[in-house]
């Protein structure tokens, strides 16, 4: 469900609340809101250019957001995955000595995360003699083997086929399921998220819609389409989204009103429930249109859209 | 032959090579060539400060640099300009505004090719131990500053994620180059300190399979360039700064011929070996 009870959920290490970033008078994501727990799952998607490597470099603290709050818990120790990384060949670097990067480890520390991402026999290969699926593995074993509280994976299926892509949704499962760790995981795909996803953000320069995946093992369908195994590890996400973007940037709302930009505040949304600057599992930019479906239809109205707030949209 | 004063120069420039060894090869990691070449360019700005105000060489030199250094990152953040051109601009601007500012005072005698392409007459004890003393405390800090120097080289983002602060590292690192350049000034000269920086590095490469033993390897490459150009110097009577970097580049070239054939060779006998 969309809404936890705040008194039987783990508290947050990460929350962020109406956070955005600016850069060069444009906002990159604006108005977002979510948290990460301890073994929770946040995925976020959206298209390219959306903000979802922002969002996350926000929630860890590499950027500083410009508008909102992120909080974390003192002492969160984060392991990083970023999106790109590119090792200059003048770099002398094994994966041995990637491992240990950024801070110093046990040797058994080490061999149990090469172990757990399969790499082990590449121990003493220099990471840019390793393939793209090869590296990705190398830097979730540096990842995994500091131990993390939060587990922060930009795009980690890129470039990895899709019996690849099945196994590395496997293996992030064990890690959560043996350390207990959160994990923020960016995928660009808009429709298919690891099964064992708690929450799926779903960005596009703010939040267009948040919620739950669906088992693809409901569906005979999907379930054809993915095969039994595929069909444990992957899920489903459908959208629920109250405006439209247009391939021209701008944006359709549902009450047929068309601004430059979508903001939680611009007052052609809804606004539910909890009080404002709240951080944490919230429903905060989904308003509702006719089909979206989502079950949570409480009695508001289109008139909702002319409240004091409309004054401030930017059409 | 060996005079005290050949000795004061070989121990100034091995103590020098120690240092330029691990900084060079952070600047061939960042790629920053260009950068440590404006830096060092700007040193003669830092002379002419210094003769006019009379100040501290040293002092001035390093000041000069470090202010260039701070100059060019927040130019770089400005965005305004493409970098290369921000460093063609400053780097021949001050070294031009620095050549300058020499020639107005006629009243001060002033050995500028010693400046330009180092002089090994001109170390005196003071600079033996100024090199000493401060390739020391660059070692220190390198040391000290390791990790987060190369964590943040290989990917800033991963490093302020995971709690290692790069902006500090980077700001360390540019303080480091401006001191190192202030000392390099009078042995290997302005126009050819970032070659000493490079050069060992880049032969080290090869031969080195971590970081770390490819900063100690370019340290020790440096020091053998040294002492062999400070011998040619002072046989062929060419400045040392040159004389140094030829010694450098026929390293480079000796290390770059005979030991990649053989270990082709070896590769590929290994290879068809394995076939049969
Ligand atoms: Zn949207
Ligand atoms: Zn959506
Ligand atoms: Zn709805």
């Amino acid at each position: 469900m969309l809404q936890t009870n705040p008194s039987t959920s783990p508290p947050p290490m990460v929350s962020l609340s109406a956070a955005g970033v600016r850069r060069k008078g444009r906002w990159l994501v604006r108005g977002v809101d979510f948290s990460i727990a301890r073994g929770e799952i946040v995925t976020l998607i959206g298209p390219n250019g959306s903000g979802k490597s922002t969002t996350a470099k926000m929630a860890i603290g590499v950027t500083r957001p410009d508008e909102g709050h992120v909080t974390r818990i003192p002492n969160l120790r984060v392991g990083y995955v970023p999106q790109k990384l590119a090792i200059d060949w003048t770099m002398p670097l094994t994966v041995d000595r990637l491992m240990t990067l950024t801070q110093p480890l046990r040797g058994r520390d080490i061999d149990a995360a090469l172990e757990a991402t399969g790499i082990r026999h590449l121990a003493r290969a220099e990471v840019q003699h390793l393939s793209g699926g090869e590296f990705q593995r190398a830097l979730l074993a540096r990842a995994i083997a500091r131990k993390p509280d939060l587990l922060v994976l930009d795009e980690p299926v890129q470039g990895v086929d899709f019996a690849g892509e099945i196994a590395l949704y496997d293996l992030i499962k064990t890690i959560r399921n043996t350390t207990g760790c959160g994990i923020l995981l960016i995928s660009h795909d808009l429709h298919v998220v690891m099964a064992e996803t708690d929450t799926v953000i779903c960005l596009n320069g703010h939040v267009c819609c948040r919620g739950t995946p669906e088992a693809v093992s409901r569906s005979p369908e999907y379930l054809r389409l993915f095969g039994a195994r595929a069909g444990q590890t992957l899920a489903f996400y459908s959208h629920h989204h109250d405006h439209t973007h247009l391939p021209d940037g701008r944006v359709l709302h549902s009450d047929g009103t068309v601004t430059d930009h979508c903001h939680p505040d611009d007052g052609h949304h809804h606004e539910e429930g909890l009080p404002a600057g709240r951080a944490g599992p919230m429903r905060i930019v989904h308003a509702h249109g006719p089909t979206c479906g989502c079950g949570q239809h409480g009695d508001e109205k289109p008139a909702a859209n002319t409240g004091p707030l409309q004054e401030r949209g930017d059409a | 032959m060996l005079d005290d004063f050949f000795i004061r120069a070989l121990l100034a420039g091995t103590g020098l090579a120690l240092t330029t060894g691990p900084l060079g090869c952070f600047v061939i990691w960042r790629r920053m060539a260009y950068f440590g070449d404006t830096m060092a360019h700007s040193a003669l700005l830092g002379v002419a400060l210094s003769l006019l105000f009379q100040m501290n060489l040293t002092i001035s030199v390093f000041a000069v640099a470090a202010i260039v250094s701070l100059a060019l990152l927040l130019l770089q953040k400005r965005g305004s300009l493409s970098t290369d051109a921000l460093l063609g601009i400053l780097s021949h601007a001050t070294l031009a505004t620095g050549l300058v500012i020499v020639s107005f005072m006629t009243w001060v005698r002033i050995d500028l090719v010693g400046f330009l392409f180092g002089d090994i007459l001109a170390v005196t004890p003071q600079d033996v131990s100024l090199v000493w003393g401060g390739g020391i405390l660059v070692l220190f800090a390198i040391v000290y500053l390791w990790r987060p120097l190369i964590a943040s080289t290989v990917n800033p983002e991963l490093a302020a994620a995971e709690g290692l602060e790069p902006e500090r590292a980077r700001l360390a690192f540019m303080l480091l180059m401006a001191l190192v350049i202030a000392i390099a000034m009078k042995i290997v000269g302005i126009l050819l300190i970032t070659s000493l920086l490079i050069i060992p590095a880049a032969t080290a490469r090869r031969f080195s399979a971590s970081p770390e033993v490819m900063a100690v390897l370019a340290s020790l490459l440096g020091a053998i360039a040294v002492a062999g150009g400070l011998f040619g110097s002072l046989k062929f009577d060419t400045p040392s700064g040159p004389s140094i970097v030829v010694a450098a580049l026929a390293i480079f070239l000796f290390s770059l011929l005979p030991w990649r054939r053989r270990a082709e060779e070896g590769a590929i006998q290994a290879d068809t070996g394995g076939h049969h």
